[in-house]
C-alpha cells in the first residue's frame, strides 16, 4: 500500500542577543556549569522577569523575512510542567497571543517550488541542560532563560528530505537576518518533528508522533526516515499508531518511545502575571522593517548584474549569508570578480568542508583571495603556484605577495631560463619529440609537464608552450 | 479538570488528577475535603456567568499597563558558590538531581 506522509516541524532558534529573555546574565556558550545565574532564571521566589526590548525586535524580524502577520497585542504565559530543567515548575512561553501569526518558507521539490506554511512564531525561554551521571543527574541553568524563538510549521512536508530543505531554507532566513548565529553543535538551533501517515485515498491525517532530541538537520532527517519505516510496518501489520512522543538516539539510529503524550491543557496555560501585554506601535515596527536585510534571492539577482556572474554562481554564493559576505568583499577590490568567485565556489568550499569550519573561520581573508588573484591575472604565479600559496595561507594566513616572495614562488617569465629548460627536455626525451613531428599534437603535453617539474612548477606555461611548438615546427 | 457531569448537572472535578498533575498526593479522606472546597469554588466563580459579558473583552491582567521592557545588557548574575550553597548536592559545579529516567 503507498502512504502519503505529513511532517511538521516546531524549529527552536537561539536569539543572540547579548543579555538573556528575563533577566540581564549573560547568554555567551560554553561557561563553567552555573556561571550566568541569578535569581530570576534560577526561579528563586519573588524575582520578577523584564522582557528583553531586543528580542522582541528580532522575532518580530524573522517573522517579517517570512511575511507572518505581526501582532499589536501580544503576552506570555506559563506553561506547568515538572523537569528538573526547569528551576520554576513552569516556562515562560507564549500561548494565544504569539508575536508573528502564518507566514511561509519556499523550498525546491523536484526543480519546482513548493511552499511550507508557516503557523505561528512565539517566544518563549530556554530551559536548563541535564547531564547524566552514573547514578545522578546534573543541572546546569546556564541555558535557562535564552531566548528562544520558536517557528510551527503546518504538516506540509511530505519526505525526509523535504523536511531538511526546510531547515536549511529557515536557516538561511535566520543568519541572514542576524538574529542567531543557528550554531548547531551549539544547540542554536534545534527541532522537535511531527510526523504521520495515511493510506492514499485518505483525507484525514493519521495519528502523529512528536520526535524530540533532534540536534541537527541530519538527525531530523534520519530520526523521520526511520520512524516513517516504522509507522509503516506498525500499520502494514494490521497495528495503530500510539500519539506518544519519542526520542531519537543518535547512536542506535532509532526513535523509542518516551511517554504517551499529554493533553494540552495538562500544561495549565495561563497568563504570565508578572509581565504585562506587549502592544507593538506600527511605527516602530516599520521602523524594524527598514532595518531587514537584502533577502537572498534580491541579492542573488543583484550579485548576478554587478559582477557579471552566471546565476549558478550567484546562487551558489547567497546560500550562506556570510559566503556572500566573503565573495562580495573579495570581489569589490577585484578586476576579475568570476576568477573570486571560481576560487570560493571550489577551493574554499572544498577546504571548508574538509575542515568542517565555517567561512567566518577562515584564515585567507577576502582581501587576500583578491590579491591572489591579481597574481594570476598579471603572470607573476601561475595557477598551480597560487594554490600552493592559497594552502600556506588556509595554515597560516597572511598576505599571497609577501608570501611569493618569501618562498621565491614567482613565476619565471624570463625568455633565457625557459629557453634553456625546453631545450633540455627536448634534448632528454627525443621520443616525444619524434611523436609530436609524427602528428601526435598530445605529446607536447608531456614535454610541457617536464619543463614545469625541472621549474618546480614556476615556469610561465603559456610561453612553454609557445617555445616548444616553435622549436619543434622546424 | 472539570471532566464529568453527575445526573444533577452538577459538574464534577477530578481532584486526583488535579493532584497529580501538581504533585501532591492525597488520602482519600483529603480528597473528600478538596472535593467539597474546590467545587465551592467553581460555584462561587460562576456567577459571573449570571451577567452578560458578551461586550467584555477577556481580561489577561488586572492593571492597564503595557511595554515593561529592558534594554539588552548583561550584568552579572551571582557568584557560582553562592548559587551551588542551595543545592541540595552538587556535581561538578551543577545542581545534582535524582537520575532522570525517561
Amino acid at each position: 500500500m503507498n502512504y502519503i506522509v505529513s511532517i511538521g516541524l516546531e524549529v527552536h532558534v537561539q536569539l543572540r542577543t547579548k543579555s538573556k529573555m528575563f533577566c540581564s546574565c549573560d547568554t555567551g556558550y560554553g561557561a563553567p556549569p552555573n556561571t550566568h545565574v541569578c535569581p530570576v532564571c534560577l526561579g528563586y521566589p519573588g524575582a520578577m522577569p523584564v522582557m528583553n526590548k531586543e528580542a522582541i525586535r528580532m522575532t518580530v524580524l524573522a517573522g517579517m523575512m517570512i511575511g507572518s502577520e505581526i501582532s499589536t497585542y501580544s503576552k506570555f504565559d506559563r506553561k506547568s510542567y515538572f523537569y528538573p530543567d526547569m528551576p520554576k515548575n513552569y516556562q515562560i512561553t507564549q500561548y494565544d497571543k504569539p508575536f508573528c501569526d502564518g507566514g511561509a518558507v519556499e523550498i525546491m521539490v523536484d526543480g519546482k517550488p513548493k511552499t511550507i506554511n508557516v503557523t505561528r512564531i512565539h517566544l518563549e525561554e530556554d530551559v536548563g541542560k541535564n547531564m547524566h551521571f552514573r547514578g545522578s543527574s546534573g543541572v546546569d541553568f546556564n541555558r535557562a532563560g535564552i531566548p528562544l524563538m520558536e517557528i510551527v510549521s503546518e504538516p506540509d512536508m511530505s519526505s525526509p528530505q523535504e523536511a531538511y530543505d526546510y531547515l536549511t531554507a529557515l536557516k538561511q532566513i535566520i543568519t541572514y537576518t542576524d538574529i542567531s548565529n543557528c550554531n548547531q553543535e551549539e544547540g542554536n538551533m534545534r527541532c522537535d518533528v511531527n510526523c504521520s501517515i495515511r493510506p492514499e485515498g485518505q483525507t484525514e491525517l493519521g495519528t502523529k508522533t512528536e520526535l524530540k532530541n533532534l540536534n541537527s538537520f541530519k538527525a531530523a532527517f534520519h530520526a523521520l526516515e526511520y520512524e516513517i519505516a516504522r509507522q509503516k510496518e506498525v500499520l502494514e501489520a494490521g497495528g495503530e499508531i500510539v500519539q506518544e512522543t519519542r526520542r531519537w538516539d543518535p547512536d542506535t539510529f532509532e526513535t523509542y518511545s518516551m511517554r504517551v503524550k499529554e493533553k494540552a491543557h495538562d500544561y495549565r496555560y495561563f497568563p504570565e502575571p508578572d509581565l504585562m501585554p506587549v502592544v507593538l506601535d506600527m511605527e516602530l515596527v516599520e521602523e524594524w522593517r527598514s532595518g531587514l536585510p537584502e533577502l537572498p534571492e534580491v541579492r542573488k539577482a543583484r550579485i548576478i548584474t554587478q559582477y557579471g556572474l552566471p546565476e549558478y554562481d550567484a546562487g551558489v554564493l547567497v546560500s550562506e549569508k556570510a559566503l556572500a559576505d566573503y565573495f562580495e568583499g573579495a570581489a569589490e577590490l577585484s578586476k576579475n570578480p568570476k576568477a573570486i568567485s571560481n576560487w570560493v565556489m571550489t577551493e574554499v568550499l572544498r577546504f571548508l568542508s574538509e575542515k568542517e569550519i565555517e567561512i567566518t573561520e577562515l584564515k585567507v581573508m577576502p582581501k587576500a583571495l583578491s590579491e591572489l588573484v591579481s597574481l594570476v591575472d598579471d603572470k607573476t604565479i601561475n595557477m598551480t603556484t597560487a594554490k600552493e600559496v592559497f594552502a600556506i595561507m588556509c595554515e597560516k594566513g597572511g598576505e599571497p605577495a609577501g608570501i611569493v616572495k618569501e618562498q621565491g614562488l614567482a613565476q619565471v617569465s624570463d625568455d633565457g631560463v625557459i629557453d634553456a629548460f625546453v631545450k633540455q627536455a627536448m634534448a632528454e626525451n627525443p621520443k616525444s619529440v619524434e611523436d609530436y613531428k609524427g602528428g601526435n599534437k598530445a605529446a607536447v603535453q608531456f614535454l610541457v609537464g617536464q619543463v614545469m617539474r625541472m621549474s618546480k612548477g614556476k615556469a610561465n606555461p603559456q610561453m612553454v608552450v609557445g617555445l616548444l611548438m616553435d622549436l619543434m615546427k622546424g | 479538570m472539570v471532566d464529568e457531569v453527575d445526573q444533577d448537572g452538577i459538574e464534577r472535578i477530578d481532584v486526583r488528577y488535579v493532584a497529580n498533575l501538581a504533585r501532591l498526593y492525597l488520602d482519600d479522606s483529603e480528597v473528600d475535603t478538596f472535593q467539597g472546597q474546590m467545587e465551592g469554588i467553581v460555584e462561587y466563580v460562576k456567577q459571573i456567568g449570571e451577567l452578560d459579558l458578551s461586550e467584555i473583552e477577556p481580561t489577561s491582567h488586572a492593571r492597564p499597563i503595557q511595554n515593561i521592557l529592558r534594554e539588552d545588557v548583561v550584568s552579572p548574575g551571582l557568584d557560582h558558590e553562592l548559587v551551588m550553597d542551595n543545592a541540595p548536592r552538587e556535581k561538578d559545579g551543577q545542581f545534582a538531581v535524582p537520575q532522570i529516567i525517561e
